[in-house]
């Protein structure tokens, strides 16, 4: 085992990457440590593009919702003439929040300390006794800030706090492809996040559900209720054939470069658009043989067969999951010390759904997921269980990330090639090291 | 034949009969007894909590943090009591109290009471959580028996997050 006799000021690497032996290891302070933190904090969450929101989250002019991204309390409106605006959520004057609400819509933020108001396009309405100020005080930068860069690819609205960075559509490089196959379920190409929002603490290090979201391997032992409860609903899910896969059909890890990366798998499970299981009832048979129609007919039978017959859990680098499995989830974390981080997530699908449809999406989302549902709970026990655990770290160092290291060509989803593709990217951002 | 003798009579229902109810659903609730407690459950049973930023919502149109219908609440239950649901092994401890019940509404056999609970839960070497709410309660009254149609919790707090996981029957 490596040594760690390196010195505090120097950086250092927190992986041991070895191709010949075929080893990868991480060192465990990463998980725990409250310089690590610290250190992202400036590397990473205020380097990379940080998801705010879906621009349907922002239906009419003057829709506002207020949230914490990256930590920090944020405005996500829609201005009176329709552009889409973030702002911090704080009082140029003294600091307060300016919006308290937690959705809503309004032309005017207003803080309730000293009456400051702001426009919802966030330039500074009034101040209160402006009198009292100099002769021509300059007011015209006082509008509420905003985070240095802010753009979207297809209304998925992100942030950066560094105004020295390549484009959105850049940073996201080939994950566009994915997002596009999930907004490919929309015949009008038009996707939005439905009412309802879940969130749930895990008192564990944020990295920690980078890894669990696409990690195919722990599926038959974290979740064996709800492989049995699959089967009750008549999806039996049959141990595969071959040694060297975990789930009944091959999946694929892919690099999709900038720290990004995705499972690619093979539907048994199940999906609301358009490959039916049991679960679904009767009923919903003749609903989803319309559904897909609609996808061959548009996209041809190839890429339709795409949309609705494989389901892909995406990483954007750092803290965005999209899980288009069992439904589709929109999830982003925020580290809350290193032992704890704030999940939210929300649902998404077509904006011309019918009522039974969008009531199958739903019903299928919390057969598997969220703090209610019959997978999600387990991971979140998982992971706490590896940072109740990591309390050793000092004297037992390296967490085992091998799996799979030194498999030719195509790399599958149960073993860790993309796990380590997260890694290694953290590690360069953090180190300035060579990935 | 009358509309009169169509309408089923209201049932009679006292505040006690439901309090008694209750508590005696959040024995078997705290102590972990779920196959006696789904024997209190209707045929047409179902069990809601609705996300916190949407209380009103249906769970047809809005993301909620449990809908179950009768099928679900069957299956949830096989789910808990497997060694297995990583999240309730071992078994948290709850413990709840139950208050302000109120009988609103009784129509035909159907009785719609409402009362506030806390739900402290513990589980081994975590902090305790605090879940307060609303119960919501459509019963069918038989006789001197109540089978419950629908439970739905509300959670009053803001944010569900402190909240973590609802892994077993709040």
């Amino acid at each position: 085992m490596p040594t760690m006799e390196t010195s505090r000021t120097e950086p250092r690497s927190f992986v041991v990457d070895d191709p010949q032996k075929g080893v990868f290891l991480l060192d465990r302070e990463a998980l725990v440590s409250e310089d690590v933190l610290r250190a992202e904090i400036k590397n990473i969450f205020a380097k990379c593009w940080i998801y705010v929101g879906h621009g349907s989250e922002l239906k009419k002019n003057g829709d506002f919702q207020s949230r914490r991204v990256a930590g920090r309390p944020i405005i996500f409106a829609r201005d009176s003439k329709g552009q889409v605006r973030c702002f911090f959520n704080t009082c140029r004057h003294r600091g307060a929040l300016v919006c308290t609400e937690r959705h809503g819509n309004v032309r005017r933020f207003s803080c309730v300390y000293h009456g400051w108001i702001y426009n919802n396009d966030g330039s500074l309405a009034r101040i209160p006794g402006d009198e009292a100020y100099i002769e021509n005080f300059d007011t015209s930068g006082l509008g509420l800030k905003s985070p240095a860069r802010f753009e979207q690819y297809r209304d998925f609205w992100f942030m950066c706090l560094d105004a020295d960075v390549p484009a959105l559509t850049d940073y996201l490089g080939k994950a566009t492809d994915y997002i596009d196959l999930v907004i490919e379920q929309s015949p009008s190409g038009k996707m939005e996040v439905l009412h309802g929002t879940q969130e749930y603490d895990v008192q564990a290090n944020w990295k920690l559900m980078v890894e669990n979201s696409v990690d195919d391997y722990h599926l038959p032992t974290t979740h064996s209720t709800w492989l049995n409860f699959m089967a009750n609903s008549g999806v039996k899910v049959e141990p595969p054939k071959d040694k060297d896969l975990v789930l009944p059909t091959r999946g694929f890890a892919f690099d999709l470069g900038n720290g990004h990366f995705t499972t690619d798998n093979v539907n048994f499970r199940g999906r609301p658009v358009a490959a039916w299981i049991p679960l679904y009832g009767e009923s919903a048979k003749a609903e989803m043989t319309e559904i897909r129609a609609e996808l061959v007919e548009r996209l041809g039978e190839d890429r339709a067969r795409r949309v609705a017959d494989t389901n892909r859990n995406l990483v954007i680098f750092p803290n965005l999951v999209i899980n288009d499995g069992s439904s589709v989830t929109i999830r982003t974390f925020f580290p809350d010390g290193p032992n704890k981080m704030q999940v939210t997530a929300w649902a998404l699908g077509p904006v011309e759904e019918s009522e039974s449809a969008r009531a199958r999406r739903l019903d299928a989302f919390l057969t598997f997921y969220g703090p209610g549902g019959f997978a999600t709970p387990d991971d979140v026990e998982a992971l706490e269980l590896v940072q109740q655990g990591l309390a050793n770290w000092s004297d037992d160092r390296w967490s085992e990330m091998s799996r799979g290291f030194g498999r030719e060509g195509e790399q599958l989803n149960s073993d860790e090639h993309h796990l380590r593709t997260f890694w290694r990217h953290w590690n360069k951002l953090m180190t300035g090291a060579q990935a | 034949m009358s509309a009169q003798a169509d309408t089923l009579a209201d049932v009679k229902v006292t505040r006690a009969e439901v309090e008694d109810f209750f508590y005696h659903e959040a024995a078997l609730l705290d102590e972990w007894k779920l196959k006696e407690w789904e024997a209190l459950l209707a045929d047409d049973a179902t069990y809601y909590v609705p996300p916190n930023d949407d209380l009103d919502g249906s769970h047809k149109d809005t993301l909620y943090i449990i809908s179950d219908d009768r099928e679900r609440i069957r299956q949830r239950i096989i789910r808990v009591l497997d060694p297995n649901c990583h999240a309730e092994f071992p078994k948290s401890r709850t413990c709840r109290l139950i208050t302000n019940v109120r009988v609103l509404k009784v129509e035909g056999d159907l009785v719609t009471a409402t009362a506030n609970f806390v739900c402290y839960r513990y589980r081994r070497f975590q902090r305790e959580f605090s879940y307060v709410g609303t119960y919501r309660y459509i019963l069918r009254k038989d006789g001197d028996q109540f089978r419950i149609k629908e439970r739905r919790v509300f959670l009053h707090a803001h944010e569900l997050g402190r909240l973590g996981s609802v892994s077993f029957i709040l």
